[in-house]
This record gives structure tokens, sequence and C-alpha cells, in this order.
């Protein structure tokens, strides 16, 4: 636990930093708003709609990918630290585990999960 | 004096300061690597960039930071006032606690976890969801269109980044940074690239896959610093400037600081992986902990330039290329590279 400490302090300065910035920021910029100014950007039209809409599905997709395979491999970290010690007995074990994950990837790859055109 | 160092060996005011030092670092480097890259671009494309401020331009990035400063502060009407201001200090956490587990050389590292490697993958990617707060908080067409781009590209390549770091932690045995780099110490034929501190065989027969896996893992840290040819994200005749369109002044600087310390972040990544950390190529000659901070920062920079050699000579990518590049080529591959080197290594 003793180790952490140091992170838990870097973390704070990081906000402590950001704050800085920020206040020194509101302190020597200028402050004149107006309507025109707090528009949102829109190539300088006035802006239509929310942005706020729906937007491509493939994005969810990739996103629901991403969970499956990040946690893969996650998995498969503590193996490799033991990886010597568990010897061939445990390399057989994680081919058969990245198998099965091979075999979900042909999955998606034959669904067409992975087309983005 | 003293009392200073009584001071100093406070655990506590020593912790303090390990925790500031990086910051001391990121600063002067990231003006230093503006400067760079802007030359190098202008180099590259044969012209001059800035020539003006101080001799060569060298003021610049100075001048960057002063008008940054001295510019209005605006939050859109339309835009989610917290989750906007909130943003741009995700992605700086995200990035300043990674360098925690940057062993800077043998006597000073933030904090010598046992999971260092991987912490530094959970950690960096908190980055995705600040990029994607920005890019919701500012409703902005714009905004949403490149931070749902850039979080779909980050988090497709971290799938073969992971594995690489993986291929890696399999052949040293262990996750925590600065052990890693202990098991590369001895010259620049024990770096793991090429083949690490391991019986001849099992080296000369791990060399091609180590190369590949570096490979793999130097184009999936490009892709997750937004860089070009990866840089859809904020495709800028596309997008205008992406997720951060909206941010001006100081906000806007911090997301530019961030990005510049993400670079070196992955550039460093890679040095502990495959080039030895902060060991020195020549065994013990010119080793040592300075030293050892020296050929740290060297070998990252070194890495940083190529970056930005390959950001400013190759083309954009499209974004099903993208995908195409990160699942059917670069994962297949890297576990290949796994199951192969898990053969070699157990055998």
């Amino acid at each position: 636990m003793h180790s952490y400490i140091p992170i838990i302090l870097m973390v704070s300065v990081g906000i402590l930093l950001g704050s800085v910035f920020l206040l020194l920021h509101r302190f020597l910029g200028p402050h004149r708003p107006n309507p025109e100014k707090l528009s949102t950007y829109e190539s300088g039209m006035p802006p239509v709609r929310s942005a706020r809409e729906r937007f491509s599905v493939k994005y969810y997709m990739v996103a629901v990918l991403f969970i499956l395979f990040d946690i893969e491999v996650i998995f498969l970290y503590p193996w490799a630290v033991n990886f010597r010690t568990l010897g061939l007995f445990g390399y057989v074990e994680m081919v058969l585990f990245i198998v099965i994950l091979l075999v979900g990837y042909l999955y998606i790859l034959k669904k067409g999960a992975l087309r983005w055109d | 004096m003293e009392n200073i160092l009584q001071l100093l060996s406070n655990p506590i005011v020593s912790a303090v300061l390990m925790a500031l030092a990086p910051l001391l670092f990121i600063l002067p480097y990231a003006l230093v690597t503006i400067y760079i890259e802007m030359k190098m671009a202008a180099h590259i494309q044969n012209r001059l960039a800035y020539m003006q401020t101080g001799w060569h331009g060298t003021l610049q990035p100075f001048a960057d930071i002063l008008k940054l400063l001295q510019k209005e502060d605006i939050i859109p009407t339309a835009a989610s006032k917290f989750l906007f201001i909130l943003a741009p200090y995700l992605v700086f956490v995200g990035t300043y606690s990674s360098f925690a587990v940057l062993p800077f050389s043998s006597a000073f590292i933030g904090s010598n976890i046992d999971l260092g490697i991987f912490f530094l993958i959970a950690v960096s990617s908190l980055v995705v969801v600040g990029l994607l707060m920005s890019g919701w908080a500012s409703n902005n067409k714009w905004s949403l269109f490149g931070a749902l781009r850039s979080a779909a590209q980050i988090v497709s390549y971290e799938i073969p980044s992971a594995l690489a770091i993986l291929g890696v932690v399999m052949v040293s045995g262990t996750m925590s940074t600065q052990e890693m780099t202990h098991f590369q110490d001895g010259g620049i034929g024990q770096w793991i690239i090429f083949g690490g501190n391991l019986p001849l065989w099992q080296k000369l027969s791990l060399i091609p896959f180590m190369i590949i896996l570096f490979l793999i893992y130097l184009v999936s840290s490009m892709a997750e610093v937004n860089r070009t040819p990866f840089d859809i994200p904020e495709a800028e005749s596309e997008l205008v400037q992406g997720y951060n369109t909206e941010y001006s002044g100081m906000k806007f600087a911090i997301f530019y600081l961030a990005e510049y310390a993400n670079l070196f972040l992955v550039s460093a990544v890679v040095v502990i992986l495959f080039f030895g950390g902060w060991t020195s190529p020549f065994g013990t000659f010119l080793s040592g902990p300075v030293w050892g901070a020296f050929w740290f920062v060297t070998k990252g920079m070194l890495f940083v330039c190529l970056n930005i050699w390959l950001r400013w000579t190759l083309p954009r990518l499209r974004v099903d290329q993208l995908m195409y590049v990160s699942w059917k080529v670069l994962t297949p591959f890297a576990l290949l590279c796994v199951l192969a080197i898990g053969l070699i290594v157990v055998m």
C-alpha cells in the first residue's frame, strides 16, 4: 500500500496544477462576453439544432468489442508474470484460452462487425 | 544546511518532491519539443518556420504561452459547463499520474509498484474519457465527431498495444518497470528487442518476434497519441480542431500540454519495453544513476523525434483503413507473436 502514496500525491498535483493554470488564466485574460462569442462554432453560421443527435452504431460496436478483447488481454497478464513457474501446462491452458478467443474473433470477422465501409 | 537535509529525509516532504519532479521535466520538455516539432516540420517541407522571436525563433514557445494566457476563457452557452471544465483536468491527470511509474534512472522512480506497466495501461486510458467528455460537453458537431472518432481509435489500438506489452512481460517475467529495466542491464545485447537476458538460442529465436512486437507497439502508440498518420480525430480539413474546437486559452493549452506529455510517455514506454530503459548501451561504461537519467531521456527523445518525423512524412489514413490496420492486421499478428514467444520461453 505504501508505494501507492506517491501516486495519490501525483494525482493531486495534477488537479492542483490544472486549477493553478485556470485561475491564472481567469486573472490575466479579459472577460467581455457577448451572445455571438458564446454561441457554438459552426463555421461562422448560426448553429442548426443541437449536436446531441444520433450517431453511427459502429462506434457502439467498436466499444463493445473493445471491452471483450481488453478483458481477455487483461486476463493474460497474471498468467504472463507466473508463466515460467507454470511451465508447459500453463502454456497449453493459455493456448486453449486464446483459441477460444480466436473463434470469437473469426465469428465477428465473418459477421462483418469490423467492416467500416 | 543540516535542517534542510533533515527536511529532505522526511518521508512526506520527499514524497511531495517526487510528485513534483515529473512536472519539472514536462514543462521544459514541452517547450523544447514544440520548438523541435515546428523546426523539423518546416525543414521537411523546405521552409524556415519561426525566425523573428529570438535567435532562430527560440523564444517562440514562450511567446505562445504568453499569448494563450492572455486569451479570453470562453464557455459556450450551449455547453454543459461542469463537464466542459472537468474534461481538461481528466486528460491532464491521466497523463501526469502515468509518469509516476516511469523509471528515469535506477535511483529515481515516482513509485516503484509491482504493477508498473499495468498501472500505466489503466491510467493512461483515462485520457479517452476526458476526450469523450470534452466532445460531448462542447455540444458542437465538430467536437462530438472528433471525440467519437478519437475514442474509437484509441480504444481499438489499445488491444494490440496491450498485447505487445504482454509479450515483453512474458519474456521479463515482471510487470514492474524498474525490474524490467534491471532485466535488460548490461549493454545493448541484453535489451529485450535483442531477446533480453536469456540463453543464446532463445535470444536468437526471440529476435524476429520482438522486432514485430516493437513495430506493433510503435504503430499503436502513434495511434494512441492521435498524431498523423492517425490524426483523423482532429483532421483540420474536415473537423476544424476535433474534440477541442470550443476550447480557448489555458484550457486549450492543457490539452496541448497533455498531448506532448503523452507523446513522451509512449516513447518512454517503448524505451522501457524494448530498448533497455535507463541502462547504458555500453554495459558498465557511462552507467550510474545520473547517466541513467541521461540515457532514458535521450532514448525517449529519439523516439519523440521519430514520431515527429513520421507525422510530417506520411499522409493521413481513412477511418476504415485505420480500423482495418488495428483489428485485422495488428491484433492477430500480436496474438500469434505472444503464442510463439510463449513456446520459445517455455521450452
